[in-house]
């Protein structure tokens, strides 16, 4: 080994960078012994771990037939359940033959979504504007039902298509009422900021599940009889009210690291409180707690799983009762790795989308 | 709200003014008058009130007691006299307080847009022609962060007066500069005087008071110990106070 090194003194490393994969693997996996072990003890985990459940969630899987039998066999995951299972997981207990109109509205939301948060479409504030005034009316109509069309009820609404009403809404409504709760609080008139310290303070001091309760038992007691606004409704509410208050802090954090200068430069050019918050402060804000604004939206779309409780069937909730039934005993891990699969896509996908985000927004303006 | 035509008197007049912060007596029984086209210099030991003083003066500070009269406008807490008297009274700041998520030419056109109701191309030229007087019109599409420091105070001048200002407050502008960025901003604020723009400067730059200033200010101890004529505030300050302070600072 350090045969040549005997004869013309030590070896020195290459001036400059070894190129090709194996400078690579040198630069990135066998820096120093410690990386080195490192990555041998990962390379074992990933051995022990991802060749059977390849086996197990393709390679021995069986998608084949219409019912349990057809999996009697296999020794892998029989995706023949969530096959069969599909159309519940994902539109609940909706009409077959009213799907069209889920599919109309997941469409729309799509397509206004991507315009409004790609950076290559322009027209953002219509995108932006439409997704958030017009399309909850679009989606109202044609979930719900009138102006013609047979109306559903929303016991009947359930799977990925609830998870995304709930998510949404909840998203859409936080956001705004998130920023008017942190300004208040950070207001100086004692009466505003002390309604947002009240109401921050008790809405974070409960567990979501109790604030579900609340909404769909207590509040019934609270209204005068015969007067019964919808379940659903009321699970809204309260889930959009909950994620408001953590918004609320999030946005906050934002607000108190904005120099004070800032606000001094904006008030002796003249500009009003609503022009310096909204032109100046809360541009600013909002960029710097980009994600922790996300990770809110991440934890409330995982949240409204919780609907649950309260005899709503999101996502999990549709796979939870499909696997139960007698038809389907003993495929609960396919449902959940399903469920699992769809919520982390969408994570994912929110969490890829931030950090794209923030380098965009980031171009050029650090210095100060 | 503000008169069309500017008042006969003072362009501001401050009269037996106090200020606290809580117990703390920061300014005590100020009296200033600075004519319309006066320059002033403020100078004092760090703590004196200076900052306070001319921050007083557009209401970024309330005084508890006295008066505070910007071009007839007495200073009370009605909100719409006070945005009066900000549109103008135009500031520059130590830190610059550039606005970093806006370029140049956006910092430049906020104001005029949004309080003063200009159409945008317009004001894109009143700010590129302001740019143009301070040098840089080349900087406009560029973000603050990417200038220097005297680029960026140069642009917080330019701001400052895009919202055309009869009076101008400076709080040591070139404190937080690099000494071979003073004289690019100390030339735009000379140019400025040259104009017969009414001025108020906190600033430790002697050579500048020297040659601009009408009037030099001493503060110390939230007091105005001494104002007089730049030659007789040098050569022969009529307080040990002042003499002192001036002994430290010119060695
Ligand atoms: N917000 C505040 N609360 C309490 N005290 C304050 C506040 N701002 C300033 N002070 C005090 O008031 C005094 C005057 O401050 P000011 O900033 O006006 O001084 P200055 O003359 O501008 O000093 P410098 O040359 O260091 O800028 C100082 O003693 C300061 O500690
Ligand atoms: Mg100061």
């Amino acid at each position: 080994m350090d045969a040549q090194g005997t004869s013309q003194g030590p070896i020195l490393p290459p001036a400059g960078v070894v190129h090709g994969p194996l400078g690579w693997l040198r630069a990135n996996l066998f820096s120093t012994p410690f990386n080195s072990l490192l990555t041998v003890l990962c390379l074992y985990l990933l051995w022990i771990t991802v060749p059977p459940l390849i086996n197990w969630a393709i390679i021995d899987a069986t998608v084949s037939g219409t019912d349990r039998t057809a999996c009697a066999g296999a020794s892998g995951a029989c995706w023949t359940f969530v096959k069969m299972r599909f159309g519940q997981f994902i539109y609940g207990l909706y009409p077959i033959e009213e799907r069209w109109r889920v599919n109309v509205v997941f469409a729309v939301g799509i397509l206004l979504v991507l315009a409004a948060l790609s950076p290559r479409v322009p027209g953002k504030l219509w995108s932006g504007g439409a997704f958030v005034f017009v399309f909850p009316v679009l989606a109202y109509v044609l979930l719900g039902g009138g102006l013609g069309l047979p109306v559903v009820e929303t016991r009947l609404w359930g799977g990925l298509m609830l998870t995304l009403v709930v998510a949404t809404t909840a998203t859409v409504v936080s956001l705004p009422l998130g920023i008017i709760l942190a300004l208040a609080r950070s207001s100086r008139m004692p009466i505003v900021k002390g309604t947002a310290v009240v109401f921050i303070e008790v809405v974070r001091g409960v567990p979501m599940i109790t604030v579900l309760f609340m909404a769909s038992v207590m509040l019934p007691l609270f209204l005068p009889p015969g007067m019964n606004f919808d379940k659903l409704m009321r699970a809204l509410i309260g889930i959009s009210l909950f994620a408001s208050a953590y918004m609320a802090e999030v946005i906050r954090g934002g607000l108190q690291a904005i120099p004070r200068g800032q606000i001094e430069a904006a008030q002796a050019l003249g500009l009003n409180y609503t022009r310096t918050m909204g032109l100046i402060v809360l541009p600013q804000a909002l960029k710097l707690v980009i994600p922790g604004i996300v990770n809110s939206f991440i934890s409330l779309f995982k949240d409204t799983t919780l609907v649950a409780i309260i005899g709503l069937f999101d996502l999990l909730g549709m796979v939870q009762t499909a696997s139960t039934n007698p038809e389907w005993l003993g495929s609960s891990v396919e449902g959940y790795v399903f469920a699992a699969f769809v919520f982390g896509c969408f994570c994912l996908a929110m969490s890829r989308y931030s950090q794209a985000l923030e380098r965009r927004l980031e171009t050029g303006h650090r210095r100060r | 709200m503000t008169p069309a035509t500017p008042s006969t008197g003072p362009a501001i007049q401050i009269i037996g003014m106090h200020k606290w912060y809580g117990d703390f007596h920061v300014l005590k029984d100020i009296n200033l008058t600075v004519e319309k086209g006066e320059r002033i210099v403020v100078c004092g030991p760090s703590g004196s009130g200076k900052s306070t003083m001319i921050r007083c003066i557009n209401r970024l500070e309330e005084h508890q007691r006295g008066q505070i009269v910007v071009d007839g406008i007495e200073l009370t807490s009605d909100l719409k006299r006070i945005d009066g008297i900000r549109r103008e009274v135009g500031m520059v700041f130590q830190q610059f307080n550039l606005f970093p998520h806006l370029t140049v030419l956006e910092n430049l056109c906020l104001a005029p847009i949004w309080v003063r109701h200009m159409p945008r191309p317009e004001a894109e030229a009143l700010a590129m022609s302001y740019l143009e007087r301070v040098r840089i019109p080349e900087q406009a599409r560029k973000y603050p962060g990417q200038l220097s420091g005297g680029q960026q105070q140069r642009v917080a001048i330019a701001r400052a007066l895009c919202m055309n200002p009869r009076i101008m407050l400076f709080d040591e502008p070139t404190s937080a500069l690099d000494p071979e960025m003073i004289k690019e901003v100390l030339d735009v604020m000379v140019s400025l005087a040259e104009d017969g723009m009414t001025m108020l400067c906190v600033t430790h730059e002697m050579g500048f008071a020297r040659t601009v200033a009408n009037r030099v200010v001493f503060m110390d101890q939230g007091e105005i110990v001494e104002a007089a004529a730049p030659e007789q505030f040098f050569n022969a300050p009529s307080s040990e106070r002042t003499r002192q302070f001036l002994s430290q600072i010119l060695h």
